[in-house]
C-alpha cells in the first residue's frame, strides 16, 4: 500500500505560507513526481504534504514588462496550447511536449519540474538557455533568483523551506533564436539520456550564446566553455569544431540506469554540432 | 476528510486520507475495479481515467486534488443503462483491439478522450493520443484500427444526423 501522509489543502497563498511556517511540509503541485515517491520504494516519504492545486493565483501565462511569465502551477498541456509561449519560448513548448504523454502533461506543472530539481528535468536546460528568473514567495516577501544559480547541487534548489515557487519569468529578447534537442529511448514517455537547449543571436557572428544541458551532470548545467568558443566568432565550420571540442572537454557525464557516460558524451557533441550547423 | 466527486454521472462521497490515490479510491473505496493498476508510477497508462474530461493516470492523482471533479472510468462507457457496449467498445471487439486486456480500460479512456476532441483520425493523431498507454500484446496496430473505426463511424453518424 502507498504511504498516505497528512495533507493540507490551503485556499490562498497566505494560508499556504502559514502552514509552511507551522511545520515542515513538502509542497505538492501536479503530483506526477511526488506520487511516485509515495510508493516507499525511493526512500522516505514526506512527513506532511502541502497541496497547492487549489491556488489558482499560481496559474496562467502572460506577457508583462518585457517578459513571458508562466505561473508555477501552469501545466505542460497549458504551455503546449499557449500562443504566447509558442511566440516567445518555442523551446519551452518543445520541452514540455516530450514530458511523458498527455496523461502526465495534463497534471505535471512547470513549477513542479523546476522544484523536483531532477538533473533530467526537461524544462530546466531551457530555463538556463533563456536566462529565466525564478520568482519565489514567502513570509519575507518575493524574491527573484536567476536560473543559473537555482540548482546548486543534486536535487536541491535555492529556495528556503518556508518559500514557494510562484512563477517563471523569461525575458523577451529581440532577435534571439533558440533550439531544443532531447535524446531518450522513444519519443513519448522517455526520461532523457541527454537534453540540450540553446539560445543565441547572430550579427552575423555568434552573440549572447547560451548552451545548456540536462542529464549529463548532477544538476542541469550551462556549457560555458562551448559558449565562450562561439561568442563573437563567425558562424564557420571552424568555430563549430572549436565549440564541440570545448564541450567534450568540459562535460563529465556518468554511467547510470538510463545511459552510459561514453554514450552521453558522444551524443552531446553530435547534437550540439548539428544544432549549430542548422543555425549557421 | 470527506471528498465529493461525480463518478460516471453518479455523486460519490468518500471519507479517506487526502493523499490516497484516485486509483485506490475508485477500486477499493468505490468498488470500480474496471480501472487497472499496471506500473503504479505513471509510465504505462493502464489506470487512465478522465478527470473533468482530461486523461490522467489515476495512480498519480491524490483524491484531495479531485474534490468536486467529474471522473469518468471504463464503467461509464457502456450505454443503455450499462446493458450495451459503447460504439468504441464494440469497435475494439470487432477489430481485435484487445488480447490480455490489462491495458484495455486505459486504452479505451484515452480513445474516448480522442473521440470527444473530434480530431481527424489519422494514424499519427491516433498514435499520439495513445502514446501514454503501453500494450505488450498487440503491437498496437489493431488498437489503432479499432479507434479509427470508431472515429469513422462517429463522423458518419454525425454527418447523417
Amino acid at each position: 500500500m502507498h504511504v498516505e501522509p497528512p495533507v493540507g489543502s490551503p485556499r490562498s497563498l497566505e494560508e499556504a505560507y502559514g502552514l509552511l511556517a507551522s511545520a515542515p511540509h513538502r509542497p505538492l503541485a501536479g503530483g506526477t513526481d511526488m506520487l511516485v515517491q509515495l510508493t516507499g520504494e525511493l526512500g522516505p516519504a514526506p512527513e506532511r504534504v502541502l497541496d497547492l492545486w487549489r491556488l489558482d493565483e499560481l496559474r496562467g501565462i502572460r506577457v508583462e514588462g518585457g517578459a513571458l511569465e508562466v505561473g508555477a502551477l501552469t501545466t505542460h498541456a497549458q504551455i503546449r496550447r499557449s500562443e504566447a509561449c509558442a511566440a516567445h519560448a518555442p523551446t519551452l513548448v518543445a520541452a514540455v511536449a516530450t514530458i511523458g504523454a498527455a496523461q502526465i502533461q495534463n497534471r505535471g506543472t512547470i513549477g513542479g519540474n523546476v522544484m523536483n530539481a531532477s538533473p533530467a528535468g526537461d524544462t530546466l536546460p531551457v530555463l538556463l538557455a533563456l536566462d529565466a528568473v525564478l520568482v519565489a514567495g514567502g513570509p519575507r516577501g518575493e524574491r527573484s533568483i536567476p536560473a543559473v544559480g537555482f540548482w546548486p547541487a543534486y536535487r536541491s534548489t535555492a529556495l528556503a523551506p518556508d518559500e514557494l515557487l510562484l512563477r517563471v519569468r523569461i525575458p523577451i529578447v529581440d532577435g534571439r533564436r533558440q533550439a531544443f534537442r532531447k535524446v531518450g529511448t522513444r519519443r513519448a514517455q522517455a526520461i532523457s539520456k541527454v537534453v540540450l537547449a540553446a539560445a543565441w543571436r547572430r550579427d552575423p557572428a555568434w552573440r549572447d550564446v547560451r548552451i545548456a544541458f540536462g542529464s549529463v551532470a548532477a544538476t542541469p548545467i550551462r556549457a560555458t566553455a562551448a559558449e565562450a568558443a562561439l561568442e563573437g566568432a563567425p558562424p564557420t565550420a571552424a568555430s563549430i569544431d572549436r565549440a564541440v571540442a570545448a564541450l567534450l572537454a568540459e562535460l563529465r557525464p556518468i554511467d547510470d540506469v538510463r545511459s552510459t557516460a561514453a554514450y552521453r558524451l558522444e551524443v552531446s557533441g553530435r547534437i550540439l554540432r548539428r544544432l549549430l550547423e542548422d543555425a549557421s | 476528510m470527506t471528498y465529493r466527486l461525480v463518478v460516471n454521472g453518479e455523486p460519490a462521497e468518500v471519507g479517506v486520507p487526502g493523499m490516497r490515490r484516485l486509483l485506490d479510491v475508485l477500486r477499493e473505496d468505490l468498488g470500480l475495479t474496471g480501472t487497472k493498476e499496471g506500473c503504479g508510477e505513471g509510465e504505462c497508462g493502464a489506470c487512465t481515467v478522465l478527470v473533468d474530461g482530461e486523461v490522467v493516470v489515476s495512480c498519480l492523482v491524490p483524491v484531495c486534488q479531485v474534490d468536486g471533479s467529474v471522473v469518468r472510468t471504463v464503467e461509464g462507457l457502456a450505454v443503455a443503462g450499462g446493458s450495451a457496449l459503447a460504439p468504441l467498445q464494440a469497435a475494439f471487439l470487432e477489430a481485435g483491439g484487445a488480447q490480455c486486456g490489462i491495458c484495455t480500460p486505459g486504452m479505451l479512456m484515452a480513445a474516448d478522450a480522442f473521440l470527444a476532441a473530434g480530431a481527424e483520425p489519422t494514424d499519427d493523431a491516433i498514435r499520439g493520443a495513445i502514446a501514454g498507454n503501453l500494450c505488450r500484446c498487440t503491437g498496437y496496430t489493431k488498437i489503432v484500427d479499432a479507434i479509427r473505426l470508431a472515429a469513422e463511424r462517429r463522423q458518419a453518424g454525425a454527418g447523417a444526423a
